[in-house]
C-alpha cells in the first residue's frame, strides 16, 4: 500500500483536536475506535485524490466550518407540508424531542442513536459503522469514517412491516457557526417498507451519514431536498445493502449551498433487486459560489439486478456541477441491468460541468450502459413556446423543469413529485424577478 | 389586418437576401394563399412574421392592425393575435402538451389584461376543441409533439390555433406529410374557424390543401418577391402547367 500523503494525516489530525468520541456503550464504543484507527490510516481527502479532483476538499476538512448565515425560510410553505407524515427535528444536527412527534409509527421502532449507542447490545451493531467500512473499497471516504467515529446525533431505525407514515427528518439551521455530524441507521427486515423524507440545510457545515440495509423483498423510498440556504456546506453519504428483491429508490433536490458532496454507494447482494438513484440540482452562482458534487458507486454482486442512475443538473452564472458515477459488475452477477444517465443543462457559457462516468465488468451477460451530455435550452423550443405567447423567462423555465423530469420521475409517490416540482418552479420563479 | 410592406429579409449568419422586396395586405376575414417554388422565401416570411431569430429585416415593414409587428418579440405577436401553424411543429420532451396549451391561454390572458382561465375551465375548453380534431386525451397527456405521427402534430398545431383564437393565423405547409383523409380532417378545423373577424395566410406548394380551404386571393411567390396575384383560379393553373409558364411571363 503506498504511504499516505502528509497534508491529508495532517489534516486530519488538525480536526481530530477539536473532535470528542461520544459516550457509549460496548458496541457502540467498539465501533467508533475501529473507524477511528481505519481514519487514522486513511487521512483525510487531498485535492489529488482520484475522486477529490472535481470538488476541493479544504472548507470540509478544516476544524472549523466556515461560518454561514441562517437562510429565512419564513412565509414559505415546508417541504412535504402537504403529505401525512412523523416529524422528527433537528436543530444544527441535534435531534430536538419538543419540536418533533413522538417516536411511535407503526410497524417502526425509532431510537435516537445516542440512546442506541448507550446499550451493551443492540441489533444496530450489524449495521452502524459496517456498512460504511463496506464501502470503503475500492474507494476510500474519510469522511464517512469520521462521521462514523464521531458521531453522537442521529437514529436508529428498524422497521418491521409497513410504515403507517413516511418518516420526515427535518433538519433545522439556527446557528451560523454549527457543525453537525448526524449518523442514521434504518433497517428494513424482509417484506418491510419505509418512504423516509429529509429536507433543510441542517447547519453552517453538515458531515451526514445514511446506513441502509434493505432486506429480503423489502422497499425503502428516500426522497430529500438539501435546504435553500446559500451558504451551507454539506458532505452526505448514503450507504445501502440490498437483498433479495428489495427496492431501493432514492432521489436528491438540491438548490443552492455553497458546496454539496453527496455520495450513494449502494451494494447489491441478492438476486433480482432494484436501485434507482437520482437527483436534480439547480445552482446559480452569482449570489454566492454553488458547487455540487454527485458521487455514486452501484455495485452489482447478484443475479438480474437492475440499477439505475439519474442525475440533472441546471448550472448557471458560474455554477458547477461535478457527477462521479460508477457501476461495478462483480464476477457472476449475469443478467445484470445497469444504467447511468448524468446531463447538464448550461444556462451561460460561465458554468461548468465536469463528468467522470466509468463502468467496469466482470461478467459476460450484462446490460450496461452510460450516457452523459451537456447542453444549452433548445432554442428551437424556446421559440416555439414563446410563438404560443409564452414569455421568454416562462418559457425557459418551462424546459428547465422539463429538462429535470427524467429524474423527478423517479419519485414514486406523486403526491411527493408535485411537491418537489412545485419548489423548482418556485425557486425559478423567484429568480425571475 | 396584416399590411406587408416592400420587406427585405437576409439570413443573419450570411450576407444573403431571401426576401427582395415583398408587398402583401390581406384585410380581415380574407383567406389569401402563398404558393411558389422550393427556396421562394415562402417559410422566410412565415418565420419572420413571427419573430423567429435568425433573419435580419434589411427594409420596409409588417404591421398587424397597424401594430408594427418587427419590433415585437415572438410572444407579443402571439399576444397580439398572430399564429404561426409550424411547417415541423416542435418536440418538446418533459412538458405535457396539457400544460403546455394552458400556459399558452393563460401567458396570452394575463398579457392582455384577462384572469386566467381555472383548470376545470381550461379542460373543458380543450376536451371540446380535442373532440372535433380527433385528438384523443393520449395525444393530451404525452409530451408537447412527442411520439406524434405526422398528421397529429398537425391536428395539434389546429387544436392550439382552435384555443388561442388569434386572429392572423399563418399556415405553413400544414398540408405536407398529411395523407387526403388528415388534410380534410385539419382543413375542417381551420375552415371552422373562419371568421369575418380572422384572417388567413395559408403557404403551400401543391393546390390540392386549396381545395379544402379555398382561398379568396392567390398569390405566386418567387425568389423573394410576390410575382403574381390572382383568384383561386390561379392555384389551378400552377396545379395544371407548374411554376415554370407564370415566372416565365413576369421575368
Amino acid at each position: 500500500m503506498a504511504a499516505v500523503a502528509q497534508p491529508k494525516l495532517d489534516a486530519l489530525s488538525a480536526r481530530l483536536a477539536g473532535l470528542s468520541a461520544p459516550e457509549g456503550g460496548k458496541w457502540a464504543r467498539a465501533a467508533r475506535d475501529t473507524a477511528r484507527a481505519r481514519l487514522e490510516v486513511m487521512g483525510l481527502p487531498a485535492p489529488r485524490d482520484e475522486y477529490w479532483r472535481f470538488t476541493r476538499p479544504a472548507t470540509l476538512n478544516a476544524p472549523e466550518p466556515v461560518p454561514a448565515t441562517v437562510f429565512d425560510h419564513s412565509g414559505e410553505a415546508p417541504v412535504f407540508g402537504a403529505i401525512d407524515r412523523l416529524k422528527i427535528v433537528f436543530v444544527d444536527g441535534v435531534f430536538d424531542a419538543e419540536a418533533s412527534d413522538p417516536l411511535a409509527l407503526s410497524g417502526v421502532e425509532i431510537e435516537p442513536l445516542d440512546e442506541a449507542a448507550r446499550a451493551d447490545i443492540h441489533w444496530a451493531r450489524e449495521v452502524y459503522g459496517v456498512l460504511e467500512a463496506r464501502g470503503q473499497n475500492p474507494v476510500e471516504r474519510p469522511f464517512a469514517t469520521l462521521n462514523t467515529a464521531f458521531a453522537r446525533e442521529g437514529l436508529v431505525i428498524r422497521v418491521t412491516g409497513k410504515a403507517a407514515q413516511p418518516i420526515n427528518l427535518i433538519y433545522r439551521h439556527a446557528s451560523e457557526t454549527s457543525d453537525a455530524l448526524i449518523h442514521h441507521v434504518v433497517k428494513l427486515e424482509p417484506g418491510a417498507d419505509l418512504t423516509l423524507l429529509e429536507n433543510g440545510p441542517a447547519a453552517a457545515r453538515l458531515n451526514k451519514v445514511l446506513e441502509v440495509e434493505v432486506g429480503e423483498g423489502a422497499n425503502f423510498h428516500h426522497v430529500r431536498t438539501q435546504g435553500r440556504a446559500h451558504e451551507r456546506q454539506a458532505v452526505t453519504h448514503i450507504f445501502a445493502r440490498l437483498g433479495r428483491e428489495s427496492t431501493f429508490k432514492s432521489f436528491t433536490l438540491t438548490v443552492n449551498g455553497l458546496l454539496t458532496r453527496n455520495e450513494c454507494v449502494v451494494e447489491m447482494l441478492g438476486d433480482d433487486a432494484v436501485a434507482h438513484i437520482a437527483g436534480a440540482a439547480m445552482g446559480d452562482g452569482s449570489r454566492d459560489a454553488f458547487h455540487h458534487d454527485d458521487t455514486v458507486f452501484v455495485t452489482h454482486d447478484a443475479l438480474r439486478c437492475e440499477s439505475r442512475q439519474v442525475f440533472k443538473k441546471v448550472l448557471r452564472n458560474g455554477a458547477v456541477g461535478a457527477f462521479q458515477g460508477k457501476i461495478l459488475v462483480k464476477p457472476g452477477a449475469q443478467k445484470t441491468d445497469g444504467y447511468q444517465k448524468s446531463q447538464s443543462l448550461l444556462l451561460d457559457e460561465d458554468s461548468t460541468f465536469l463528468v467522470k462516468p466509468e463502468l467496469e465488468i466482470y461478467a459476460d451477460d450484462v446490460a450496461c450502459s452510460h450516457g452523459s451530455t451537456s447542453g444549452a435550452i433548445d432554442e428551437e423550443g424556446l421559440f416555439y413556446l414563446r410563438s404560443r405567447g409564452v414569455p421568454e423567462a416562462e418559457a425557459t423555465d418551462l424546459l428547465v423543469i422539463a429538462f429535470l423530469a427524467d429524474a423527478i420521475a423517479e419519485i414514486e409517490d406523486a403526491g411527493i413529485a408535485e411537491d418537489i416540482t412545485g419548489r423548482l418552479e418556485a425557486w425559478l420563479k423567484r429568480r425571475r424577478g | 389586418m396584416l399590411k406587408i410592406n416592400d420587406l427585405h429579409v437576409k439570413l443573419e449568419e450570411e450576407d444573403k437576401a431571401i426576401l427582395k422586396g415583398v408587398n402583401l395586405e390581406v384585410p380581415a376575414g380574407a383567406v389569401h394563399a402563398i404558393m411558389g417554388p422550393n427556396g421562394s422565401g415562402k417559410s422566410t416570411l412565415s418565420y419572420v412574421l413571427s419573430g423567429r431569430e435568425g433573419y435580419v429585416v434589411t427594409g420596409g415593414g409588417a404591421t398587424l392592425d397597424e401594430m408594427d409587428l418587427l419590433d415585437m418579440d415572438p410572444e407579443e405577436r402571439a399576444t397580439a393575435g398572430l399564429f404561426l401553424a409550424f411547417q415541423y411543429p416542435v418536440e418538446i420532451p418533459g412538458v405535457g402538451n396539457m400544460t403546455f396549451l394552458r400556459t399558452a391561454l393563460n401567458s396570452q390572458r394575463k398579457a392582455r389584461g384577462q384572469e386566467e382561465m381555472s383548470a376545470t375551465d381550461f379542460l373543458k375548453l380543450v376536451r371540446e376543441k380535442a373532440k372535433t380534431l380527433k385528438i384523443d386525451a393520449d395525444m393530451l397527456k404525452r409530451p408537447v409533439n412527442m411520439g406524434f405521427s405526422g398528421g397529429e402534430k398537425k391536428r395539434n398545431e389546429i387544436l392550439q390555433m382552435a384555443l388561442l383564437e388569434p386572429k392572423m393565423c399563418i399556415l405553413d405547409e400544414t398540408d405536407s406529410g398529411l395523407d387526403v383523409d388528415a388534410m380534410k380532417l385539419v382543413s375542417e378545423g381551420v375552415n371552422a374557424l373562419r371568421d369575418k373577424g380572422r384572417s388567413f395566410l395559408v403557404i403551400t406548394h401543391y393546390q390540392r390543401l386549396l381545395d379544402h380551404i379555398v382561398p379568396d386571393v392567390v398569390h405566386i411567390m418567387s425568389d423573394g418577391r410576390i410575382i403574381k396575384t390572382g383568384g383561386p383560379d390561379l392555384a389551378l393553373e400552377v396545379e395544371h402547367n407548374g411554376y415554370a409558364d407564370i415566372l416565365a411571363e413576369t421575368v
